[in-house]
């Protein structure tokens, strides 16, 4: 049993160096950085905030909940609580949670380039950001939307009485700034590898972000001109989308989905790479089949192109219509299948080590497993006909978006934290956060699969009694989910002051980002690496490029 | 559905296709169930099993077999297709009601439940429906979507305002059942609910008959034939309606289509859509001036043509047996093939500018 | 921020995360392309939906095709193919080096899409005083002769010497809902199409502000062989346009 020999100083942290964050201490350099890093800091300040707005709606949805009669709010308030708490969390903290904060931090530190191909284009979509949460901010606080996150037709066009074309534009900005960024990440994945870093050698997490890019650039300028034609029909008076005038409520349905159910795999896939990646370095094993696990994430891009119509099979769509998609969804479960399969493998004979950030990975592999099987329920057709629009759904897609990509989110940032800060998380509070979490978790969801089998429908203010039990549960998971969220944003802050400090390379992981000082200097790299291993090569004992510089090189 | 009953876990079984969803959906269950297993107790075995031992320890190359790759795609699509053709034939039943049942109209509207029984009872929010025989419902919406579900009987489509959609069931079950609105349509979405309740046949009928006398919407349907000048046109140079229904008819372009429910709401709403072949574009859109139950109605009236009528004198009513609600199937079904009658003069031509006096 | 003031060094001008121009240069390419793939799904979403309805109301939306002068958009066809003409010979002085022949091609460029958006304009007089704005004023009875004016008059006495050449149309009697929808997908269609094109010209200014400081040279010209793919994107999305939009006036 040999050591794994990279640099002896490999857990040995290399404090008074230039990093990236010390480089230049003006909010002015902050502001109009170029540097993927900082930039990648300044989204997670933002999605954070984002994402306690959401949890604030989801808060006053389950705190409403726990009576049939409602209690809390007005039926008109609570519609808008569950719409701002979809908008929030769906456009503007899933979609960009990974890609924008660890794809950005990461991408060119795993491919060994100095920046992304525009850093200020980088920058721009940042903005674009700040700029379309205004105006959804302002929207909220004008009085609020009370369409759903889905704005249907013609409630959304021509009956709803709330701020509807002010979310639009904040939706409409905030599209081209995940635009950009996919743009970004396409050209610099193509272009900016480091010499003798192939397609095969990238990690997955790189594969992730590609696949997500490919659907960031073809997906979201349709959702942007479909609520475009929204805003359009509810400025002029005009029917596009309203029947009493000639429209199609349905095709609304459809151009909606058309990019909003590949939204759901630009959340999901992002997780799926960060899975890869904290599997591998815990287990110290290569992942079980790369390639096919590597194609099935650009599988799973393009398929998810083809399935949108399964939201609409109930919506009156022909029989046949129905069953393409159907069958169309099934398929889209096989390269997800080929994934989860390939995870639990790569723990066959390898060294598992159960730190905080393999928690949320284990914890993902399960929810993420009961979410997609309930999936495969809905996409059975004879079975959507009872649960579409109930709470069956709703726990279906949390389970996939909340015990999935916020899980793997949160598994993220604790393996990268040391990376980004150079300090070490809590790692027993680390623990007990991820157990909080999973505990939570499945208390406020799982209720919810019961609750939807029984009919309770979705967007219900209020229910008929004998829901009640159900309901409460839910609530109840809900406190403590909270708890396990808050928790990490305590003791990360409190790291950041009084965590250990950490080396290069505290988890002993053999991608290229490890092998930099921890935080990386504003440039990355002293000398652009030179990549000539495989990844995940822990049985060669070989990390990906050059090896750490010593504490004396600054 | 029992008020005082404890908790449920499972919702009740209360019609034909209920039980059909229910025993597919534990099949579905128990594979995932297994899955759910299978995956995590690997992952827990393994996770003991391959427990980090020492800090330096290096685990041994295990290679990725192309066999057990294929595998992980092979057995699940397997087991996805039996899914798939299980549900897809569920589905098929789901969306063709069965020929012979009966017809109910709906409209949804904020946020209320309209229904309409064609013998005249015109219901609020409750269905009274009979146990053991198919119903069906034509339903439409006057303002937003809605979707009209009832979880007893494992069924819901969406209420589509412009269009007619269509559901069925049979009940197998007496009681009263959840009717909720399952389409987000507003403030009072929550509040959109009702009563399905399913009756003995008996005791069906002698509801019908004890209601507070409705006339028959297929006789609502005549006074609107003739109060808003349908009979004006129809049957002389406007084509006839007399066994118009479920009937093909020839379109201008060439196409023929099936005058069905949609057909001929649409003919009523946006008649320059669907053109006659032989006639001219100068029926008025009555969008504006007809709700969506007087559309019903005057569908039920013309359901009711089963005949031809009297071409030959002008303003003529349809002779024939009594009005009787609709046994017409949708949908599965070969149409009756009665062609349209000839027009009883020469229709003007196409390029003639100028409408005819009668024009609104 | 690195200042790109032109030298005879080519690799001054590559900026700090590229290895050499080389890589610069297809970084930029492809980025380009990728953003034209994000526009072609935008159009897209449009002509899918105005491709749906003219399905479902053939009629009324020939009626609408009827209403628009055609040759007026055949014109601008021409025109705006020239433009993209100008742009070629722009890209091709820039890859030979010569900032002077960048800025002459460009200018007449800008000229030719300022002709282009001219044309545009008068149409949308035109369809402005005959009712025709979805919103504005579209009117369900077309208006008269003397409400429309001389000047609309005599782009309609044109329009009909044309439709010799093709079969006649029947003014119609009333414009339907649908033909509203019609219009309303021309606007915005056409708008946005606009938009972009307004856009291209503001950048072709920049450009021809570098080109003025010579900054462009025969190693280093990716802006303009870049921007060159943009216009040229404009003008296809007119191209098809152009037909779905104007010469679908058959029945």
């Amino acid at each position: 049993m040999t050591a794994i020999p990279y640099s002896p100083d490999y857990a040995a942290p290399q404090t008074g160096r230039t990093t990236y964050l010390n480089a230049t201490h003006t909010i002015r350099s902050w502001l109009l950085t170029k540097d993927h890093k900082r930039i990648g800091i300044l989204y997670m300040i933002s999605i954070t905030i984002f994402f306690m707005i959401g949890a604030g709606g989801a808060a006053l949805v389950r705190i409403n909940l726990l009576t049939p009669a409602g209690i809390l709010s007005e039926p008109a308030q609570y519609n808008k609580a569950f719409t701002i708490h979809g908008v929030m969390m769906v456009f503007f903290f899933l979609v960009p949670s990974i890609p924008a904060t660890l794809g950005n931090f990461l991408l060119p530190l795993m491919i060994g380039a100095r920046d992304v191909a525009f850093p200020k284009i980088n920058l721009a979509s940042w903005y674009l950001l700040i700029i379309g949460s205004s105006f959804a901010l302002s929207a909220i606080l004008f009085g609020g939307v009370d369409t759903g996150w889905t704005f249907y037709t013609p409630y959304s066009s021509t009956f709803s009485n709330t701020h509807v074309v002010l979310m639009i534009v904040g939706i409409f900005i905030n599209g081209f700034s995940s635009i950009l960024t996919g743009l970004n990440f396409v050209v610099t994945i193509h272009k900016m590898r480091a010499p003798g870093m192939t397609w095969f050698r990238l990690p997955l997490f790189v594969w992730a972000m590609y696949a997500t890019s490919l659907i960031f650039i073809l997906g979201t300028p349709v959702i942007a001109i479909t609520l475009a034609l929204v805003a359009v029909e509810r400025l002029l008076r005009v029917g596009i989308f309203d029947p009493a005038l000639g429209g199609d409520p349905i095709l609304f349905q459809h151009m909606f989905w058309f990019y909003s159910h590949p939204a759901v795999y630009i959340m999901i896939l992002p997780s799926f790479g960060v899975i890869s990646e904290v599997i591998t370095c815990f287990a110290r094993k290569r992942i079980f089949g790369y390639v096919f696990v590597a194609f099935s994430s650009v599988a799973i891009a393009i398929i998810g192109f083809l399935v949108w119509a399964h939201h609409l099979f109930d919506a009156g769509i022909s029989v046949y219509s129905g069953l393409i998609f159907s069958l169309l969804s099934f398929l889209v479960a096989v390269p997800t299948a080929v994934k989860v399969f390939s995870w639990t493998a790569t723990l066959y004979k390898g060294s598992v080590s159960l730190e905080t950030p393999m928690l949320y990975a284990l914890g993902f592999i399960g929810l993420f497993t009961i979410g997609g099987l309930t999936g495969l329920m809905l996409a059975t057709l004879g079975l959507d006909v009872h649960l579409h629009d109930t709470y069956f759904v709703i726990a279906h897609f949390h389970y996939v978006m909340v015990g999935g990509a916020i899980m793997a989110y949160l598994g993220g940032i604790h393996f990268w934290w040391p990376k980004m800060t150079g300090k070490m998380y809590p790692e027993f509070w680390g623990k007990i956060a991820a157990a909080i979490t999973f505990l939570g978790f499945n208390l406020t969801f799982f209720p919810q699969f019961v609750l939807g089998y029984l009919g309770m429908p979705r967007r219900y203010h209020a229910y008929p009694p004998e829901f009640q039990v159900y309901n409460v549960l839910s609530t109840a998971g809900a406190s403590v989910l909270a708890v396990g969220y808050v928790l990490p944003l305590i003791y990360l802050l409190w790291s950041l002051k009084y965590g250990a400090e950490a080396g290069p390379n505290p988890f002993r992981s053999m991608s290229l980002e490890w092998q930099t000082p921890s935080p990386p200097p504003t440039e990355n790299f002293e000398r652009t690496p030179i990549c000539s291993q495989p990844p995940y090569a822990y049985d060669l004992q070989t990390p990906m490029g050059s090896p750490v510089p010593t504490a004396a090189a600054t | 559905m029992d008020m005082e009953s404890p908790l449920r876990i499972f919702p009740d079984s209360a019609a034909t296709q209920a039980w059909r969803t229910d025993v597919l959906f534990f099949f579905e269950l128990t594979i995932s169930v297994l899955f759910v297993l299978l995956i995590a107790g690997a992952i827990v075995y393994m996770a003991l099993r391959y427990r980090r031992r020492s800090e330096d320890e290096v685990p041994p190359y295990t290679p990725s077999p192309a066999i057990i790759e294929w595998s992980f795609m092979v057995v699940p699509f397997g087991i996805m297709l039996i899914m798939f053709f299980w549900g897809g034939y569920l589905y098929v039943q789901d969306r063709r009601p069965p020929p012979g049942a009966m017809q109910i109209n709906v409209i949804g509207k904020q946020w209320m439940w309209k229904l309409q029984h064609p013998e005249g009872p015109r219901e609020i929010n409750t269905l009274h429906v009979p146990v053991g025989r198919p119903v069906k419902l034509v339903m439409t919406s006057q303002d937003v979507i809605h979707d009209f579900a009832v979880p007893e009987f494992r069924m819901k489509m969406d209420v589509v305002p412009g269009t007619y959609t269509v559901e069925w069931f049979e009940a197998t079950k007496t009681g009263e059942y959840h009717l909720f609105c399952d389409q987000y349509c507003g403030e009072l979405h929550s509040r959109m609910v009702g009563r399905v309740v399913v009756m003995e046949p008996e005791a069906y009928q002698a509801w019908l008959v004890g209601t507070v006398p409705n006339e028959p919407a297929a006789v609502s349907g005549a006074r609107l034939f003739q109060s808003y000048g349908c009979a004006a046109c129809h049957g002389q140079r406007a084509p006839t309606l007399a066994g118009l229904y479920m009937s093909k008819v020839k379109l201008d372009d060439g196409r023929v289509v099936v005058a069905d429910e949609y057909y001929l709401r649409e003919s009523i709403i946006e008649p320059a859509a669907k053109l006659v072949a032989g006639y001219g574009p100068i029926m008025p859109s009555f969008r504006a001036q007809l709700t969506e139950e007087q559309i019903f109605d005057l569908i039920e009236y013309i359901k009711s043509l089963g005949l031809a009528m009297d071409t030959s004198v002008p303003g003529a009513l349809p002779t024939g047996p009594e009005t009787r609600p609709s046994t017409q199937p949708f949908n599965g079904y070969r149409p009756d093939l009665l062609p349209n009658q000839p027009p009883a003069r020469q229709p003007p031509t196409y390029n003639e500018t100028g409408g005819s006096p009668t024009r609104e | 921020m690195t200042e790109h003031i032109a030298t005879e060094h080519a690799h001054s001008l590559v900026q700090h995360q590229f290895e050499d121009a080389y890589q610069q240069k297809e970084a930029a390419t492809l980025g380009m392309w990728a953003f034209l793939a994000t526009e072609v799904l935008f159009f897209g979403g449009l002509f899918v939906a105005y491709t749906i309805y003219r399905h479902q109301y053939p009629d009324p939306f020939r009626q609408g095709a009827l209403n628009l002068k055609w040759y007026l958009g055949g014109i601008n066809t021409a025109v705006l193919l020239l433009s993209s003409f100008t742009m070629a010979m722009a890209v091709h002085a820039a890859a030979i080096g010569s900032n002077a022949k960048i800025i002459r091609y460009l200018v007449l460029t800008i000229i030719v899409g300022g002709a282009f958006l001219g044309i545009k304009a008068t149409e949308y007089y035109i369809e402005y005083r005959e009712h025709l704005i979805p919103g504005l004023n579209f009117a369900h009875d077309p208006p008269s002769e003397e409400e429309v004016g001389p000047f609309v008059g005599a782009f309609e006495k044109v329009q009909g010497w044309f439709d010799r050449v093709v079969p006649p149309r029947q003014k119609e009697e009333k414009r339907s809902d649908t033909e509203e929808m019609f219009f309303l997908f021309y606007f915005i269609m056409t708008a946005i199409h606009a938009t972009h094109m307004i856009v291209g010209i503001g950048i072709m200014l920049v450009l021809i502000w570098m080109a003025k400081h010579e900054m462009f040279s025969a190693q280093w010209h990716n802006p303009v062989e870049n921007f060159g793919l943009y216009w040229h994107f404009v003008d296809i999305v007119w191209v098809f346009l152009f037909p779905t939009l104007y010469l679908l006036r058959q029945p």
